[in-house]
């Protein structure tokens, strides 16, 4: 090629980067893999970060509709220090009137068990890992302490608590059980099949859906469980009325949707375990339980700590079941972030809707990237091991 | 509906296709389509979809009925029409949200078409809708297609055999509602219930507060307000007359459902047409929805009562309760303060003004069909789209009330109680200012959810009332909505 051999005898042209000696042509052959994917990258910078970035103008923003379009009056911080004082600060972290003695009990020791865990990872972890723990042991105690100040000394807890126990409350039903029912169906049982399929339908179901048919279903005077609530003596007593029967009635609803979740993954990862090792086990006469501990769970740790940590940033979202169950009621009990920021958001409270959403983020970011750090990873390094 | 009254609409409106009381005429807007943005049906879209088809059959123009969730309708239109997406020509909304959209420019001035128009007869609606409801800032912005104003309900059967008298003020409703309740009131031998009222959070819960509220904070007619100082606007909110508002209200639950906290219009509804409920807090559907075949038990049994009143009301300079005098409560009428409340303001029509003038002028032309006596006498008649009276026509007499299958009397407890609220000078107005969703939607409604939970004090939830209000003021301005204020307010008594 004349151009090839033109610009191979006057290096000074070649593009920046190329290797001595190196043609355009060859330069472009190299970074074809980097030109390929470029419109994609475009695409889902366009489309997807440019939204998330545009959103941070509202969270930092009061925004006001007019004939001419959106109008933005720049506040700063102001809406997220809103969500932690004044007003909303009940909304958001809870009532904060005071510590209590079992809040100082546990404050006491989550001070001690988080400084512990970080006194002993500093010396086996880089200057970026630091920072990371730097992060996580401060979200620890953080959350920790609010914990302490509000459930833990009588006071009520708000929106961010809240989305912490559908979280963790949560996950930790749905693992059990959906691990369980995956356990079951991976023995040779008769009717295996029909099971896997009838377990798996609740997935399939919108989580709108699934909150209207909970609603209907509990619905203590006219649902279908009326005649059983009257047989226990519950007629005059409605779940929906109280806080914390309220928030497992929601977990309760979403538990029976994401179950099916952890089961499918479940039952694939436990049809994976090595048949040999567990036939092993058998001719030497180990029990079931000393087989599933010591074979079959190291196998599946890996895959548990993923799905979880999958449910984990799924239940974080939570909104359908709260908002059509008990619109986020009694009072703000079973008000999850996600619903916090959709009703400030239909008021057209823009800039507080985005600075909860925002809020919601960052724990979200925190709360997972820890867990995968310090569970997940953690147990994949074990069982490569 | 019951195939008579389907018959009858049927017929109404097969006459008014024949009749073209429409005022354009037959194939002006061909090929032209009006989006209408309103709540879901078969309540208020149901009927704007029905009476579409006769507009569309009569001049061409395709009426298509877009139905979000009633949270939703408010920032649905805002966005459309001021992200210039507008791709809603008309919008079906709660009267009082027009001050927000034409405060922004958004919603067209009515004035020219009104004047031009012949058929729409305003000297027949009455004065409550056509001088507060339908205009802003002295101009008609919206076209009334419902009457809307919270009253009390009582089951005039139950009342009678147990000897009570309907009740007059709050303290009637409490006492009432106690001696009803646990009573069986729909003969099935189980015990029903004194009192029902929407509490769900985030539905309908906000409006009855506030028709408790309005007897014992406004006393000087209807431009007094009772949500703020019009001067200044500071909230008239902490003070002993709301927190005496919240206890009635919560002591209600007393005597209600177990789940009354998460019951909403629809549950409350489906209660009082089983028969379940002795006094109820609603709109004016009740006793026509009574008419309809699921609601045998209270056919022509619910009462109405315009609103009911105190003997005590508030001294704004100390923020304390005194006694009706004449001075206290210039209106009161033996003794007791009465404000009916105008929640919500009716359902009410406005056309985005973005769009070009052919479809302004089609788009008027159908508010202007569904607002006429001709269509609007029949739909207010009919239980299920949910549209009650607003026009003088409709109240004269019981005609009207007694052919769609009232008693007379029951039809003159129903007129009787609507007409006195309309004619009150100390009616209620609901919130008419920018923001009214986030000073009553969002902020109201939370702090009164959380102490109907018993999650806070009524004390801190009039305190926390009081700093969201204020901080909504001071983020639309506090001089622009104490402007807005005097508009809303202070037209024509």
């Amino acid at each position: 090629m004349a151009m090839a051999s033109n610009t191979a005898s006057q290096p000074g042209s070649s593009p920046a980067g190329s290797l001595p000696g190196e043609s355009w042509g060859e330069w472009l052959d190299r970074h074809s893999r980097t030109f390929f994917i470029a419109p994609a990258v475009t695409l889902i910078l366009v489309f997807a970060i440019f939204p998330t970035f545009y959103s941070i103008v509202f969270a930092l923003s009061r925004v006001k509709f007019s004939s001419n379009g959106l109008v933005f009056r720049n506040v700063w911080f102001s809406n997220f220090q809103a969500q932690f004082s004044g007003n909303e600060q009940a909304h958001f972290l809870g009532r904060l009137t005071g510590m209590g003695l079992f809040g100082y009990a546990f404050s006491a020791v989550l001070i001690g068990a988080v400084g512990w865990w970080f006194f002993r990872s500093l010396s086996k972890t880089s200057a970026i890992g630091l920072v990371g723990r730097l992060i996580s042991a401060a979200a620890a105690l953080g959350l920790g302490l609010l914990f302490a100040a509000t459930l833990l000394s009588g006071n009520q807890w708000g929106t961010l608590l809240n989305t912490l126990f559908y979280v963790f409350a949560g996950c930790a039903i749905q693992f059990v059980i959906g691990t369980g029912l995956a356990f079951l169906c991976s023995q040779p049982i008769w009717g295996k099949s029909f099971f896997r399929v009838i377990f798996f339908i609740p997935l399939m179901i919108t989580p709108l859906g699934v909150g209207y048919a909970f609603k209907m279903i509990l619905d203590i005077t006219k649902g279908p469980f009326k005649p059983f609530w009257e047989f226990i003596g519950l007629r005059d007593w409605a779940w929906s009325t109280d806080a914390w029967a309220a928030r497992w009635f929601v977990i309760l609803g979403d538990s029976w949707q994401w179950i099916p979740f952890i089961f499918i993954v479940m039952l694939a990862a436990l049809e994976n375990v090595s048949k040999d090792q567990v036939e092993a086990a058998e001719v030497d006469g180990a029990s079931s339980v000393q087989i599933f501990r010591d074979i079959t769970w190291p196998q599946i740790v890996p895959v548990a700590a993923t799905v979880i940590l999958i449910r984990m940033i799924e239940a974080f979202k939570i909104v359908d079941l709260p908002n059509i169950m008990t619109a986020g009621g009694p009072g703000i009990a079973t008000e999850s972030m996600t619903l916090h920021s959709v009703f400030l958001w239909r008021a057209n409270n823009m800039g507080d809707s985005a600075a909860v959403a925002y809020l919601l983020l960052i724990v979200t970011v925190v709360v997972c990237s820890s867990f995968f750090n310090y569970v997940v990873l953690s147990q994949m390094r074990k069982a490569h091991s | 509906m019951s195939l008579r009254k389907f018959a009858l609409a049927a017929l109404m409106s097969g006459a008014a296709v024949c009749g073209l009381s429409v005022s354009a005429s037959a194939g002006q807007y061909d090929g032209m389509t009006i989006s209408i943005l309103t709540r879901p049906g078969p309540v208020i879209a149901g009927m704007v979809a029905q009476r579409g088809k006769e507009f569309e059959a009569a001049t061409g123009a395709k009426i298509n009925v877009i139905e979000v969730p009633f949270a939703e309708i408010f920032p649905k239109l805002q966005n459309d029409w001021s992200t210039g997406t507008n791709s809603i020509d008309v919008g079906v909304f709660a009267a009082g949200w027009g001050v927000e959209f034409a405060a922004s420019g958004l919603i067209e001035n009515l004035d020219p078409y009104i004047a031009k128009d012949t058929k729409i007869d305003t000297a027949d609606l009455a004065p409550y809708f056509r001088d507060f409801g339908m205009k802003i800032g002295g101009h008609t912005m919206l076209i009334q297609l419902d009457g809307d104003f919270q009253m009390v309900y009582y089951r005039k059967d139950i009342f009678d055999k147990m000897k009570l008298q309907p009740p007059k003020t709050w303290d009637d409703y409490l006492a009432d509602a106690k001696a009803i309740n646990g009573q069986d009131l729909n003969g099935d031998g189980k015990p029903d219930y004194g009192s029902c009222i929407f509490k769900k959070r985030n539905a309908q819960s906000y409006f009855a507060i506030q028709t408790v509220a309005a007897a014992y904070v406004q006393t000087q007619g209807t431009s007094q307000g009772f949500h703020f100082d019009g001067k200044t606007m500071k909230p008239v909110i902490n003070n002993e007359a709301w927190k005496k508002a919240f206890e009635v209200y919560k002591e209600t639950g007393k005597y209600g459902p177990p789940e009354e906290l998460n019951m909403d219009i629809g549950d409350t509804r489906a209660l009082f047409k089983a028969g379940r409920c002795g006094l109820l807090i609603e709109w004016g559907d009740p006793p026509v929805l009574a008419l309809e075949k699921d609601a045998t038990a209270v056919k022509n049994q619910l009462f109405a009562v315009a609103a009911l009143g105190t003997n005590q009301v508030l001294d704004r300079a100390t923020g304390k309760l005194v006694p009706v005098t004449k001075e206290s409560a210039p209106f009161a009428v033996d003794g007791i303060n009465y404000a009916p409340f105008a929640a919500f303001g009716g359902w009410a029509g406005a056309i985005n003004a973005k769009i070009d003038a052919k479809k302004k002028q089609a788009a008027y032309d159908f508010l202007s069909y569904m607002n006429q006596a001709a269509q609007s006498n029949v739909d207010v008649t009919i239980g299920w789209d949910g549209f009650n009276p607003y026009r003088l026509s409709q109240l004269k007499d019981t005609v009207l009330w007694e052919k769609a299958g009232f008693t007379k009397e029951a039809a003159q407890s129903y007129i009787g109680a609507i007409n006195s609220a309309l004619n009150n000078p100390n009616m209620a107005s609901d919130f008419k200012v920018p923001g009214a969703q986030q000073y009553s939607g969002v902020v109201l409604d939370t702090e009164l959810a959380r102490y109907l939970a018993g999650e806070i004090t009524v004390d801190e939830a009039l305190k926390n009332i009081e700093a969201g209000w204020e901080k909504v003021t001071e983020d639309f301005g506090r001089d622009k909505q104490i402007a807005a204020q005097a508009l809303a307010l202070g037209a024509p008594k």
